[in-house]
């Protein structure tokens, strides 16, 4: 049975601590934490070039309490790849005796975009790990650049909204899904608001037998324009609006989970697309009348896929 | 300060130190601090659970204060509270 | 000791039999794909216990390297050209984490036009990696590098990633002969892998790869220096120790008739046995010449070079890679090297074999020839249409 009671889980050890240099109300580190709370076992962690990575590990500060690797940006997959593959060679000759889980963290930017072919790979390859993309929606590290997961619409520093373009012209890549076509043991989108949704699919996740995938959604207070104590509503608003719905795929089986449920059975309230736009600076511009176009395409298109999603999961 | 020579540094740039970042305080980072009304709070740790920076102290499955030290002051725990005990209140000069 | 028939890549992959890594990820690409083929038909027959990962690129064949090193894996695995530039950013993490990875590289041209033959610009141009660079001249040298280059990395006072390079097409692919060691010597030799901390030592959780602000990266490239500054003195011991098992004596540099020659030609590779055939043609005519073979271009061995080679009247320089708007990569190193000895030599730059261009004895005797006379600009091109 997985723990979540909180009150047990906050008699645990710390396995990422305080001092990190991630921005107020950063939802990464809320993710991480719910994340390393799913397992007892030992974990080793790797972790993709970005936010997380770097405030965490300013030499020579370290805010992990367990074994930690970061290579390059692109690589975090192979990287605890290879350390899956030394624990198989050590574990068969016997100088390793613990049972460990392998994670990796890397935002949308590792995940969609660059290292997006080593994910595959790696995932292709069967490699025994659970990956975390913390996709708050472009390459934040850098300076707010779009990335292949920002939303339609959507401000970044590389797509802005100027007088000719409203921000964004294209919709983000379903990367869960594409993952899922990987046909792997596990994989589930989650939000850090439902702590025991995420903690529960972690949990699966680490003792799946084989690679596991989990797309999380991390709202930046920095980037997405909005005040940094209200990351946790965000994103719980990303899940009533079906922006960025809950749902597992186990073993071949598709299924909604959460506040998602709920939804399909119609026992909560689906919300506007528009409560969604409303709530962050960098969809500002398309209140515009010009621009209002393109909030109905994207409330379409969510639609479309919401639909979509009921389908594969029998809803 | 920074003044170790080369050959005190570890090898390969490795931190050897687990959680060593404790030791760096981002308390002073915050313009607004967090007060909680103790005979609101119903110790359900949802404060706990949200805090980015591990800066809400739990003993014994109780919240017993606020770890001032590293606090950012980003207010997620006044805005979850379901008590609506915790308040954020201007940091003092 | 056995004697048997090999090319390079099978040399190669016969060595890591022996050795028997913990793992090999590796990527297939022209002309090491031999290595890789080979080595997986012994995993397949279960002849050895290496985790083998086949990668998807690459990239992520070294930055699978870098998490088994890191985890307290021995590692070990190969590329060329291309292969060998995709890997590029993570040749400098991996040394920088002191990860004491072996990688052959069968030396190819890069790109473009594509090509898929030997030349030295895919290790050249990673020659500011902080890897270690050895250079074999032919079969059995592959195969003994491969050997060598496990105890040199692990040394416990280097810990630092090595390149064992062999000439693509010429060496990888060509039968020669080659004297093997027993698989006992070749275990007792390389010995059991040492790990100083590791990722799966989960007692002692080690932050690696972090975030250096300008306050520390300058200090930790100084320390990578520092350790290049010790693998010469390791490189000769160890070289050593293999000498009383196999008689065969290796260095880092190697003099072919230079304690009384005049004019010397230098060369990395398989070039380096042609030469020989060049020097001892010439002196059955009485011309004092030698050649030199240079074996370990990183850290480059200034000293040796220059105490070899001052005194000579003229030594050319044979490149196997050109630095476009420059010259040859050793060229201005081992000038460099011979520019404060008393009684230099004129040393001259010859840039060849590009895209497995071959190299005749004829053509090299004409570069004796030109250092003879005097002739020959600084920077030269050999054997190209021009």
């Amino acid at each position: 049975m997985t723990v979540t009671s909180l009150k047990l889980l906050s008699e645990r050890e710390d396995r990422y601590v305080e001092g990190h240099r991630l921005c107020a109300g950063c939802a990464e580190p809320i993710i991480a934490r719910q994340i390393l709370m799913a397992t007892d076992k030992p974990v080793v962690v790797s972790n993709a070039t970005g936010c997380f990575e770097v405030s965490s590990s300013i030499y020579p500060y370290t805010s992990w309490n367990v074994p930690w690797i970061h290579s390059a940006f692109e690589n975090a997959a192979p990287t605890i790849g290879g350390v899956e593959a030394a624990y198989n060679a050590l574990k068969r000759k016997g100088k390793i005796t613990e049972d460990i889980r392998f994670l990796s963290f890397g935002g949308d930017g590792a995940t969609y975009d660059i290292g997006f072919q080593a994910i595959s790979g790696a995932i292709e390859r069967g490699s025994h790990f659970l990956y975390v993309c913390l996709n708050n929606e472009a390459y934040m590290n850098t300076g707010i650049q779009r990335s292949g997961a920002t939303m339609r619409g959507a401000q970044t520093t590389t797509c802005p909204a100027g007088t000719c373009v409203p921000g964004k012209k294209e919709f983000p890549k379903d990367l869960t899904r594409i993952i899922i076509a990987h046909d792997l043991p596990y994989a589930a989108q989650a939000s850090p608001h439902n702590y025991k949704d995420m903690i529960e699919k972690a949990a699966k996740g680490f003792e799946a037998n084989g690679p596991a995938f989990i797309n999380v959604v991390a709202p930046c207070p920095r980037g997405w324009r909005f005040d940094s104590a209200k990351t946790i509503e965000i994103s719980k608003l990303a899940v009533e609006t079906c922006i960025w719905p809950l749902y597992e795929f186990e073993n071949g089986t598709w299924r909604l989970t959460g506040e998602s449920k709920r939804i399909a059975g119609g026992d909560r309230k689906k919300l506007p697309v528009s409560d969604w736009l409303k709530s962050q600076g960098r969809f500002g511009h398309l209140t515009k009348e010009k621009w209002s176009y393109v909030a109905e395409e994207i409330q379409a298109n969510v639609d479309k896929k919401w639909e979509e999603l009921l389908k594969l999961c029998k809803q | 300060m920074v003044n170790e020579k080369a050959s005190e540094l570890t090898e390969g740039a490795m931190i050897t130190e687990p959680g060593s970042s404790r030791k760096y305080k981002t308390g002073d980072w915050r313009s607004k601090r967090p007060e909680c009304d103790e005979d609101k709070c119903t110790n359900c740790l949802i404060c706990w659970i949200y805090c980015p920076d591990n800066s809400v102290i739990v003993e014994k499955g109780k919240r017993v204060g606020f770890k001032l030290t590293h606090c950012k002051g980003c207010g997620i725990c006044a805005n979850q509270c379901p008590a609506k005990a915790i308040t954020m209140k201007e940091e003092v000069a | 000791m056995q004697n048997v028939a090999m090319n390079g890549d099978q040399a190669i992959a016969l060595a890591w039999k022996q050795i028997d890594p913990d793992v090999v990820a590796a990527y297939p690409i022209t002309p090491q794909t031999i290595i890789v083929e080979a080595f997986s038909e012994f995993v397949a027959d279960g002849l050895v216990n290496t985790e083998y990962v086949c990668a998807e690129s690459e990239h992520s064949a070294m930055s699978l390297c870098i998490g088994a090193s890191a985890a307290g894996a021995r590692v070990a695995t190969a590329t060329a050209s291309a292969g060998l530039a995709f890997m590029w950013e993570t040749l400098y993490i991996a040394s920088s984490m002191r990860l004491p990875i072996v990688m052959a590289v069968a030396n190819r041209a890069l790109s473009g036009p594509i090509n898929i033959h030997c030349d030295h610009s895919d290790a050249m141009g990673a020659r500011d990696s902080g890897w270690i660079q050895l250079f074999g001249e032919n079969v059995q040298e592959a195969y003994d590098d491969s050997l060598m280059a496990f105890r040199i990395a692990e040394h416990m006072d280097i810990r630092l990633p090595i390149m064992t390079c062999l000439d693509g097409f010429i060496v990888t692919h060509s039968l020669e002969r080659l004297e093997t060691l027993p698989d006992d010597v070749v275990k007792k030799f390389v010995g059991e892998f040492k790990w100083k901390r590791s990722l799966l030592d989960i007692k002692n959780p080690t932050t690696m790869g972090p975030f250096d602000w300008t306050d520390y990266y300058f200090e930790h490239k100084y320390q990578q220096a520092e350790a290049m500054k010790r693998v010469p003195a390791v490189v000769k011991s160890v070289s050593e120790e293999f000498a009383r098992l196999s008689g065969r004596k290796y260095d880092l540099i190697e003099p072919y008739k230079l304690d009384d020659a005049d004019y010397a030609l230098v060369a990395m590779g398989s070039t380096a046995g042609t030469l020989k055939e060049v020097v001892d043609g010439l002196r059955a005519e009485g011309k004092k010449v030698g050649s030199l073979k240079l074996r370990l271009f990183r850290p480059f061995p200034a000293e040796e070079l220059a105490k070899t080679l001052e005194g000579l009247k003229g030594v050319a320089v044979l490149d196997r890679a050109l630095s476009i708007g420059a010259a040859g990569p050793i060229f201005p190193e081992l000038r460099s090297a011979l520019f404060e000895a008393p009684k230099r030599p004129r040393i001259t730059n010859y840039i060849y074999g590009l895209g497995g261009r071959d190299i005749k004895p004829e053509e090299l005797r004409t570069v004796y020839d030109q250092l003879m006379h005097n002739q020959g600009e600084t920077v030269n091109y050999l054997g190209v249409r021009a």
